[in-house]
């Protein structure tokens, strides 16, 4: 009798915990339902097409123009810059932290990191709002020193930590014997992380890029605060841009309960979504497919 | 000038000596000396090159702590001077431009709470879950898969979806709840993330000792691998907290508005919050340049407030670790 009970108490609690584990997924697919339930209507009034490549937005005026061409490659120019920006410094820190940083130098140089990842992203784009963008605008005589330029570098702030970290993950975790042997066949330290330790962890690396690359492209405030809001495509480095979180952070507050400018929000978040979770897939799909198991990564 | 390859050059009459040669040199090569021979330019240039290339690996985790260091002189020196009693205990007056943060301050502070109530036990059970009954398979590949892509949601977009869930569907309006709710949705990979690294870190004798004196499998985890991980998963808890206070996208929408005099009394009540405090002040309040000192305090405190939470987590598990790996 005593072991009935037991086992079914054994079962009921895996099963409890099971079903918590959904949790996450629940909630996933629930932001999908709740964002296309919003987002969708605005589809009545204009065609997919011309929702993605309309050029102009002008939500407020009469008649309204839902374009969000300019939004998209605003998003992704300043994704892309403060990339450039990002992967090399974070994939440098995290090969100095994993391979040449001494212990006690690596003790401290990782909690910095991490506590950079925790800044919050409103002290980040205060921060370029109030001495980034003045010192830019003296410096090289703009009209203004909110712009694309701006976003990208105080962007990639919050993406270097996330590259770093799971790079220098991947970089460590490469086996000790691959180093050994390199280092047994005469090759020098950076031969080595050259050509050994870099190809055995470039699926983590290639994963940490694209993450961080998608936490640059769905952060908010910053782009809020420093890209500009200008909703047309940037024609140069300092043109102001209005990415796509910052229009919908910018205007959500202002539009009317269910109109069409609220529905064309929601569409807008619906966009972000789908490029945030395709570069969270394909990273899904590369840590997977080349996955690193020892020696058999070479 | 000798080659990459530098066996090639060597003198063919002689095997013996250039093989006595290779030793010598990589001897020499270990012990830093500059080794001599025909390799001697090679192994030089060898050496050069990694020297400045490691150096410029470490200008570039330099750079990360320049950076941080920098932000933080910014905001301390700009900041401080706000920072008084009266700053911290008073709700803001004269239409915001003087005054201090206190409804701000308590308002941050019941919402990440509130987030954590909501996270920290689903976080810690899905946990377990991953890492004491999953098997791997393609559930758990889901499972997973819902996880990080959770993880990587833009907050604005969690913004969206406590709008149209929490606050309308629900009902809430825009209050604690539907902001904790939503913060909640936003932690919980975190959480999960820390719960579950502290549960594999206990080792698997622990598991097998309870399992051999006829502990069921419930007990074991119970009574054994979560007490074993409890510092580690209370680590994450604090990461999360920390998480949820610093966000603004997902409370602009659910929990906060730009001014109430009153602090809140019940979860349905609007709230101020510091970092969309901060955002208001310096992009929409009354006078940006006149209370540039006040959005500096504010920064301040939701920095001291983070960074703190922060530094306390990452202390405490080098800590854990340590004594994990003894």
């Amino acid at each position: 009798m005593a072991t009935i009970s037991r086992q079914f108490k054994e079962t009921a609690m895996q099963r409890f915990f099971f079903l918590v584990a959904l949790a996450s997924i629940t909630i996933l697919v629930m932001i999908t339902v709740f964002l296309f339930m919003e987002g969708i209507p605005i589809f009545e009034k204009i065609s997919i097409k011309d929702f993605v490549f309309g050029k102009y937005w002008y939500p407020t005026s009469d008649p309204p123009d839902f374009g969000i061409y300019a939004l998209i490659v605003g998003s992704l120019s300043v994704t892309l810059i403060s990339s450039l920006i990002s992967i090399p410094l974070g994939v440098m820190t995290a090969i100095y932290l994993a391979e040449i940083a001494r212990p006690g130098v690596r003790e401290i140089v990782k909690p910095i990191v991490e506590l950079m990842a925790s800044l919050p992203s409103v002290v980040i784009g205060f921060f370029g709002m109030v001495v980034i963008a003045p010192f830019l605008q003296n410096v090289f005589g703009l009209a203004t020193g909110l712009n694309l330029f701006n976003a990208a570098l105080m962007l990639s702030f919050m993406s270097v930590p996330t590259i770093c970290s799971i790079s220098e993950d991947a970089i460590y975790s490469v086996p000790t014997n691959l180093k050994e042997a390199s280092l047994a066949l005469g090759a020098t330290h950076l031969q080595t992380i050259n050509r050994v330790v870099l190809p055995a962890s470039i699926s983590g690396i290639s994963t940490a890029v694209i993450l961080g690359m998608s936490r640059a492209i769905g952060e908010t405030m910053v782009v809020l605060m420093v890209a500009g809001g200008a909703a047309m495509v940037p024609e140069s480095l300092f043109d102001p841009v209005r990415p796509l979180p910052a229009s919908i952070a910018a205007e959500m507050a202002e539009a009317p309960f269910r109109g069409d400018h609220y529905h064309a929000l929601f569409a807008t978040g619906i966009v972000l979504f789908i490029f945030t979770l395709v570069f969270n897939l394909i990273a899904d799909f590369i840590s997977h497919r080349y996955r690193q198991t020892g020696d058999a990564t070479l | 000038m000798t080659t990459d390859k530098p066996f090639k050059t060597d003198n063919d009459d002689m095997e013996a000596v250039s093989t006595e040669y290779r030793f010598s040199s990589a001897a020499e090569d270990m012990s830093g000396k500059r080794s001599e021979g025909p390799w001697k330019s090679t192994s030089d240039r060898r050496k050069i090159v990694q020297a400045i290339i490691f150096n410029i690996f470490r200008v570039a985790a330099g750079v990360n702590a320049i950076a941080l260091g920098i932000i933080i002189f910014f905001m301390v020196v700009n900041g401080i001077s706000a920072i008084n009693w009266t700053f911290l205990t008073q709700p803001p007056t004269d239409s915001m431009t003087k005054g201090g943060i206190l409804p701000c301050i308590v308002g941050t502070l019941s919402l990440s709470i509130g987030a954590l109530l909501v996270a920290f036990p689903i976080g810690t059970a899905s946990a377990i879950y991953l890492s004491e009954y999953a098997k791997p398979g393609r559930v758990l590949r889901l499972i997973r898969l819902g996880i990080n892509n959770l993880a990587g949601v833009p907050s604005v977009v969690f913004g969206l979806f406590g709008l149209a869930f929490f606050v309308t569907y629900l009902k809430c309006g825009v209050s604690i709840l539907a902001g904790a709710l939503t913060l909640g949705a936003m932690t919980l990979p975190v959480i999960i993330g820390a719960s579950e690294e502290a549960l594999r870190s206990v080792p698997d004798t622990y598991r097998e000792a309870s399992l051999g004196l006829g502990a069921t499998k419930w007990q074991t985890v119970y009574r054994v691998v979560l007490p074993a991980a409890l510092p580690g998963i209370l680590t994450g808890g604090i990461l999360g907290v920390s998480r949820a206070a610093g966000e603004t996208a997902p409370i602009m929408f659910t929990a906060a508005v730009f001014y109430t005099p009153y602090l809140p009394s019940s979860i349905f009540d609007e709230i101020m919050a510091l970092p969309y405090h901060i955002y208001v002040l310096a992009t929409a309040g009354t006078e940006i340049e006149a209370t540039r000192h006040l959005q500096y305090g504010t920064a301040l405190v939701l920095i001291g407030l983070v960074l703190g939470m922060n530094l306390i987590a990452i202390i405490y598990r080098a800590k854990l670790r340590r004594k994990m790996r003894a």
